[in-house]
């Protein structure tokens, strides 16, 4: 058992190797996927830039499609699975029990990541990320969803039994540590929805089968919400709790009142799921008092715990920085915070991003009115660029900088890279969210290939300011490109050609 | 080992932290009350009228609907011109179009129903009902075997625009049409 253990010579923590690769795995798949997301992201850009409008109607939503699947669900996924091992084996001094599950989890990821871009590529699943139906994709496309999800709770699950046997070897003493509790609140939520997902997922596997003769559309899409917008929630906890993680890393800070930030995560696992409803606000079926319900009382139960958040993590920045001895005026801490770390900049912004920009506009458009003014806009793209994107995604590559030194035993390939990629791709994100949302609120919808409507039967012109925005999105975007390339350059670098760290 | 997990979940909240959550809260009980609250003050609030139809009834509503009021065509288009105050019909058909330009007059109060139908397609797909213009836009789901009841009254004349705003198949974007509304 023992020659399965290293000792980080920077932690002096016990990590267990089988767990370690694992690890190593799953965020390689990673930043694939985000790679390939990132390319499709690159071209749905320049078509949706009317001055350039470089796909034709098919490639554009393929990629459209693929570009939502690869990002939101395999990129995330992937990394919070590594992230779920590094937090219930690194960071309790364990060990995982099962490393061969761990293999079966991420082969099945993997099996089902390729069945749906296979699908979706070859023009057999072009049905975007909500496959509303009855729009219709190939049997394989929802295998690839089921098996993907599958091997997810497998992961899972993996985790809960590693936190069981960190308990009972006793690895580590007293509570949890924040940064897995949160992660433990975000495999809760995670456990839900995925199995919402099966709850749907299958029966339309079936239908495209040919076996299952008719799927309510209504049915469909709340169920699918129950899905699609809970497992969001999984991002923010995880989001959430590797903020914790990069506060103590890069400037020592120790969170002041624990209770407060795990009863704020426990908010989220209690309430975040029914605020789903806020994608049904203007459907038919549902009564407008059920709808009311759903979207008022519980949501604002978590809006309170990000609310917490956004105070109890700057305020424990803000002690620590004190406590080096920055304490003129207001705001000395947060001008000497260690801005040129790209860890500690990535979480910054990213909680800045996911409050100002991807929150508000969330609590916002999620109310009965301004639902119908915003609702299949591309405000909402906008808004969910803010959370997963400027918040999710940039606080997952900030905790990178950490993970290939300690779990990769790399040095960073290049500082410099390092230094500058989240404020591109914070800066660029922040400006397409925001330009997205603007060009949504003069009607432009989202998920369109062509807003000028050449050779439509009766063709709508758009106020000219609404174009203005949209080559502002095609700007910002390409800022944010810049910078996620130097983000996914620079790590593969350091994982192939980093210098080694004994 | 227990009491190291009672003394991180019983110490008290310092002052700063009780001041924050109380804000908070409050200001979460204030959005709590007022989706309730301004659905009863608002004027324009989410339609709450719908019925399960089948997508063929529907369709045959439609094209009755369409014959009756009919007053000319546009481009192929059927415009139709229904009476003031009435029950009007409107759907996204499977081949990517509106199923007719609807002429209403200005501050009289419609019906408006609105579904999909197959409408010479093989599938009735989900729309994105969205009326654009200069000044405002408004936007509902359209959903297949739903018929989804919007009060409507016209305001102002002029046209608007009427886009799909929902992703239903490759012809999405060329849904474009229109609604004409009479001073």
């Amino acid at each position: 058992m023992a020659e399965q253990f290293r000792t980080c010579p920077t932690t002096g923590l016990k990590v267990h190797l089988p767990a370690e690769t694992l690890i190593k795995v799953n965020a390689v798949a990673a930043v694939v996927c985000l790679l390939v997301g990132g390319l499709a992201a690159l071209l749905i850009l320049l078509t949706r830039w009317p001055a350039i409008h470089l796909l034709d109607e098919e490639w554009f939503y393929r990629l459209l499609t693929a570009h939502a699947l690869d990002m939101l669900i395999a990129w995330i996924i992937f990394f919070e699975v590594a992230g779920l091992y590094f937090g219930s084996t690194v960071l309790l001094n364990n060990r995982l029990p099962a490393p061969k599950v761990g293999w079966v989890a991420f082969i099945l990821m993997v099996v089902g990541g390729a069945f749906i871009n296979y699908t979706v590529l070859v023009g057999q699943a072009t049905v975007a990320f909500t496959s509303y139906v009855p729009l219709k994709a190939s049997p394989l496309y929802y295998l690839g969803i089921i098996l993907f999800a599958v091997g997810a709770l497998t992961a899972i699950g993996h985790f809960f039994a590693a936190l069981v046997v960190a308990k009972k070897e006793k690895t580590y003493e007293g509570s949890l540590p924040i940064v897995t509790f949160g992660l433990m609140c975000a495999a809760t939520i995670a456990v839900f929805t995925l199995l919402h997902g099966a709850a749907f997922y299958i029966p339309t596997f079936l239908w495209s089968a040919g076996i299952l003769p008719h799927i309510d559309p209504e049915m469909y899409r709340l169920a699918f919400w129950a899905l699609g917008h809970a497992s969001q929630q999984i991002n923010v906890c995880a989001m959430v709790a590797v903020w914790y993680l990069i506060a103590t890393l890069t400037t020592g800070a120790k969170p002041l009142n624990e209770k407060l930030c795990r009863t704020a995560f426990l908010l989220y696992v209690l309430f975040i799921n029914v605020a789903s409803e806020h994608h049904l606000l203007v459907d038919p079926a549902l009564s407008i008092w059920h709808k009311i319900v759903n979207t008022s009382y519980v949501m604002h139960l978590a809006v309170l715990a990000s609310m917490i958040h956004a105070f109890a993590v700057p305020a424990m920045i803000e002690v620590a920085q004190r406590k080096k001895g920055f304490t003129k005026g207001l705001f000395e801490w947060l001008k000497k915070a260690p801005w040129g770390n790209p860890a500690f900049a990535s979480m910054f912004i990213s909680l800045m991003g996911f409050g100002f920009v991807g929150g508000i506009t969330g609590v916002t458009f999620g109310t009965e009115q301004i639902s119908i003014i915003r609702h299949n806009t591309w405000s909402i793209t906008g808004h969910f660029h803010g959370t997963v994107v400027l918040g999710t995604t940039l606080a997952f590559m900030g905790i990178t900088y950490y993970i290939v030194p300690l779990i990769f035993r790399r040095q960073i390939f290049s500082e410099t890279m390092a230094k500058l990629s989240p404020y591109f791709f914070g800066g660029g994100v922040f400006i397409f969210a925001n330009a997205m949302m603007f060009a949504g609120g003069y009607g432009i919808p989202r998920r369109h290939w062509d807003v000028t409507f050449a050779g439509a039967q009766f063709p709508f012109q758009f106020d000219p300011t609404a174009f203005f925005f949209l080559a502002l999105t095609g700007l910002g975007g390409l800022l944010a490109i810049i910078g996620g390339a130097l983000y996914v350059l620079n790590t593969v670098a350091s994982v192939f050609i980093g210098k080694k760290i004994q | 080992m227990s009491i190291t997990v009672e003394r991180i979940w019983w110490r008290p909240l310092d002052r700063e932290e009780k001041i924050w959550v109380t804000i908070a809260l409050i200001w979460c009980l204030g959005t709590f009350f007022m989706m309730p609250v301004w659905h009863v003050i608002a004027k324009q609030n989410t339609p709450n009228e719908s019925y399960k139809v089948s997508v063929d009834d529907f369709e045959k509503i439609v094209i009755a609907f369409n014959e009756k009021y009919k007053v000319r065509e546009e481009s192929g288009v059927p415009v139709v011109h229904p009476p003031a105050g009435s029950d009007i019909y409107l759907a996204g058909t499977g081949i990517w179009q509106w199923s007719s330009i609807l002429e209403l007059e200005a501050g009289k109060e419609y019906r408006l129903h609105i579904s999909s139908i197959k409408g010479g397609g093989d599938v009735a797909w989900q729309h994105g009902f969205s009326i654009v213009s200069a000044k405002f836009n408004a936007n509902f789901m359209i959903v297949p075997g739903y018929d989804y009841v919007l009060k409507v009254t016209p305001t102002e004349a002029g046209e608007y625009g009427l886009i799909c705003n929902e992703f239903c198949g490759i012809g999405h974007h060329l849904m474009a049409g229109k609604i004409i509304v009479k001073g």
